[in-house]
């Protein structure tokens, strides 16, 4: 493990330091996170982040807070580290380094998301480490159950999966090998599944018990550390990943995101990519071949053709399946909730759309 | 003969009253200074002393106020006298355009018997004249008007104890109104701006002393007369001339009366006009003459001569606006000789910006004729005319056009000419002549871009504390974290971050 602590120093104070001995304007080399510096890299089937590098510098009028809340950040980081303390929320770092500038009425930090967020994703990319590292998480939003067996080193808990109720199972904010080992597990595969109900409903059935997979939920967009989870049971345990989403372009990138990761985050993407998860549904040809009802269908608005307009020049659904799939999707010009599945039956999507998906292999790449 | 003169003499007062100067309370206090203030400078500078002018008004009851003026000029030999201050009654004339003449302030003196005419008009009393020449007595006496006989009376002479050297000290009693600006005042601080050469000690009616420092050593040139060129002349004078010269022909007439008329000109006004060059002036017709006339002004003729005049200068302006103004800038610019209607005139501007000043406010406009500040009638004026059509916002100042731009600025301009084109003769606008008002806004160009590199570079200045206020305080604060990363001593990060600002500072 890198030593964190010593980064810090180097990169953000001895460096720092040394220019101000020899009288030259400090600045900072940090990787750019900007949209131009993130590309799709086929090979690995990941969004990556560019070599390209952004100067931060103190005697810049339009980059000297920056550079100054840069400091305070990695200090406060370092700090924190040194101490021991425990993990924290990048909100309660927010306020550990939130105070008024002595002689002014300037506040070193006025708002999170904007001013010491991106900071700490600049750290992180920069030095090519974790949040969790840094001894900070972000807030986790994800659920699992099924056969596997965990232990949270922090509180010396043993976490079975099987036995986590109608709530199921939260996952963590650290989901790092030195904060969460994973110590058993049975399931052949993962569900992820977009919707929460849906989810609830599936673990409510047993569906994990009865087909040996983990159910996991991200409730819409993924947090972190629910990727994180998704790339671990994918890498280290081989499990094969299925993601069901409903059928709009909305659910599609939600789907790209598990499996390449995101242009905001791209420098997690391999960190948190699953590259060879598959997408289960809904598809337009389910529609059709499960005789989904058309009062289940709602029209497709202004807002998500052009969605799906973004979808088909993103270069990781240029795949032919992909293509395809979204020209049939404006074409048909209705999306469909995987929600209304119950309308057929309450257990249609557990006993027969599921099973049906994953015994044909009926997916998309 | 002495009944006629009689009527004369207070009809020529009468009917020349706005002309003098004494049209309403307020004008004719400033006239009479204005006119003993002038005549102290000339005398001075004739004689090639460094003017040293004390001026008094003291109101001695209701509207009747005191005025002396007193200088340090070669003084008036007791002969002289008389004609000196009463060469009102001595027939002299008012100037007309073209004839001889030179850059002089005020009307060669009649202004002075005028203001002892106007005094004792109003209160009934007497000047009372001091005067002492160099290695002569201190001569002291009253001066009447005896307006039945219309001759000056002096009475009680005496003979005074001094250790004074030489110089003319007049007080005068007259009814007046005395006003706060753009008065007595304000005309002699604009007076000692434009004759820095000039010490001038004025106490006001208050009782409050204002000294007006000299700032230079230097006497200006002494202007030089000229005479009229062919091409600035009226019919009128012209005939005036034809009856008084002393040339026989009209060749000779031409040749000597005028500037710039050579053999061959002479000879060519002579063909032009139809005239024989040897025709006596005096026997030239009324409509010979407007033939005449013509034919000098349509001859090409070289330019009237441009030596003639005595500006200011740049640095004495600069001396001058500085020493009664504080100055964060200040710029001067003397135009080369320029001519209209064939007479020789001279523009001068002086700019100064000082962040003493109001900043949203007009900015001050002094105008000079002949050095001699115009007080009245601003807005009829050429000077201000030019000012206000000057695009000042490309100079930085806030502006709108046709009206004096706001800023915290000082603008003195001044034209000297041998004959300044007044608007009335009250003296106190300038007639808007293209060439003039070009001239003018070509110097306030000048002085424009040099208070606009000025401003820029300020700004400049400006930003950078901006900037090093700005990363000093954040300075602090990169201090306290770099101290946490390396564990360094924080005055010591402190102090190089210092040195960092303060190099970036340069």
């Amino acid at each position: 493990m890198k030593n964190v602590v010593k980064l810090l120093e180097e990169y953000f104070g001895r460096k720092v330091l040394e220019d101000l001995k020899k009288c030259k304007n400090p600045s900072l080399e940090l990787i750019s996170r900007t949209l131009s510096n993130a590309y799709f890299d086929e090979k690995s089937g990941l969004i990556k982040l560019g070599s390209k590098k952004e100067k931060r510098s103190f005697l810049s009028l339009g980059q000297t807070k920056k550079f100054m809340q840069t400091l305070l950040v990695a200090s406060q980081i370092k700090k924190n580290l040194e101490e021991n303390q425990p993990a924290i929320g990048t909100r309660q770092l927010f306020y550990l380094l939130k105070h008024t500038i002595p002689g002014t009425n300037e506040n070193t930090f006025d708002d999170q998301k904007k001013e010491s967020d991106p900071i700490i994703e600049d750290i992180e990319v920069s030095l090519d480490v974790l949040r969790e590292q840094l001894g900070l998480f972000a807030v986790p939003d994800g659920y699992i159950v099924g056969p596997m067996v965990a232990y949270d080193k922090k509180t010396g808990d043993i976490l079975d999966y099987t036995k986590m109720g109608l709530g199921g199972g939260a996952i963590p904010a650290l989901v790092e090998e030195e904060f969460y080992q994973i110590k058993e597990i049975s399931a052949k595969f993962v569900l992820v599944v977009e919707k929460y109900q849906v989810w609830q409903l599936l673990n409510q059935e047993k569906f994990w018990d009865k087909h040996n997979c983990l159910l996991l939920t991200g409730k819409g967009q993924a947090a972190r550390s629910t990727r994180r989870l998704l790339a671990r049971l994918n890498r280290e345990f081989n499990l094969p990943v299925y993601v069901f989403t409903d059928l709009d372009p909305w659910g599609f990138y939600i789907y790209s995101v598990y499996k390449q990761g995101s242009i905001k985050l791209a420098f997690f993407s391999e960190k948190a990519g699953v590259p060879r998860a598959k997408f289960l549904g809904l598809t337009t040809k389910d529609i059709e071949k499960y005789g989904i009802q058309k009062t289940n269908w709602i029209k497709l608005n202004q807002l998500d053709y052009k969605r799906i307009k973004e979808l088909k020049n993103y270069p990781w659904f240029k795949r032919k399946e992909w293509q395809e799939e979204l020209k049939r999707l404006e074409k048909f010009g209705y999306k469909v909730e995987s929600d209304s599945l119950v309308t057929k039956k309450i257990e249609f999507t557990a006993n027969v759309y599921l099973p049906d998906k994953i015994e044909n292999q009926d997916f998309l790449p | 003969m002495v009944k006629y003169r009689e009527v004369a003499v207070s009809e020529f007062f009468e009917k020349n009253r706005h002309l003098l100067g004494f049209d309403n309370p307020a004008k004719a206090l400033l006239t009479v200074v204005k006119e003993g203030v002038d005549n102290s400078i000339d005398a001075c500078e004739e004689a090639r002393i460094l003017p040293e002018i004390f001026v008094r008004v003291k109101n001695l009851r209701d509207d009747i106020y005191e005025v002396t003026i007193e200088d340090n000029g070669p003084g008036i030999e007791r002969k002289y006298v008389k004609e000196v201050f009463g060469r009102l009654l001595f027939g002299s004339k008012f100037r007309s355009l073209g004839e001889e003449g030179i850059q002089s302030r005020g009307q060669q003196g009649i202004g002075i018997s005028a203001s002892i005419l106007y005094s004792q008009l109003t209160t009934g009393e007497p000047a009372i004249i001091e005067s002492k020449v160099k290695n002569g007595q201190h001569y002291s006496c009253k001066l009447y008007i005896d307006t039945t006989k219309n001759l000056p009376i002096i009475e009680d002479e005496k003979i005074l104890e001094t250790t004074k050297e030489h110089g003319v000290k007049i007080t005068l009693k007259l009814r007046g109104s005395y006003r706060k600006s753009k008065g007595v005042e304000d005309f002699l601080k604009y007076t000692s701006i434009a004759n820095p050469h000039a010490k001038i000690v004025y106490v006001d009616p208050e009782g409050k002393r204002h000294v007006f420092k000299r700032a230079s050593e230097d006497l200006p040139k002494m202007p030089k007369a000229i005479k009229p060129h062919p091409h600035g002349i009226e019919l009128g004078t012209l005939i005036k001339m034809l009856s008084r010269t002393k040339s026989k022909t009209l060749y000779n007439f031409l040749m000597n009366d005028f500037s710039k008329v050579g053999a061959t000109g002479a000879k060519e006004i002579c063909k032009l006009a139809k005239l024989k060059p040897s025709t006596k002036p005096s026997e030239i017709t009324r409509k010979d003459a407007e033939r005449l006339l013509k034919a000098m002004q349509s001859v090409k003729l070289q330019r009237p001569p441009t030596d003639c005049l005595s500006p200011i200068g740049e640095d004495n302006i600069i001396k001058g606006l500085s020493k009664e103004y504080q100055a964060d800038f200040v710029t001067a610019y003397t135009r080369p000789v320029a001519v209209y209607r064939a007479i020789p005139f001279q523009v001068e501007v002086g700019l100064l910006y000082s962040s003493s000043l109001p900043s949203d406010q007009n900015i001050t406009l002094i105008r000079y004729a002949n050095k001699v500040p115009m007080m009245y009638q601003q807005s009829e004026c050429a000077i201000y005319k030019a000012v206000a059509n000057t695009q000042w916002r490309r100079y930085g100042v806030s502006h709108s056009l046709g009206s004096l731009p706001m800023a915290p600025m000082v603008l003195l301009v001044h034209i000297a000419s041998v004959w300044v084109p007044f608007i009335s003769e009250g003296k106190q606008a300038i007639a808007s002549y293209p060439e003039i008002i070009k001239e003018i806004k070509l110097a306030l160009l000048d002085v424009g871009r040099k208070l606009s590199r000025y401003l820029s570079a300020q700004q400049r200045r400006y930003a950078r504390e901006r900037r090093i206020k700005i990363f000093t305080k954040y300075g602090v604060e990169v201090a306290n974290a770099l101290a946490e990363l390396t564990k360094e001593d924080r005055a010591y990060i402190e102090n190089l971050i210092k040195k960092l600002i303060e190099k970036e500072g340069l």
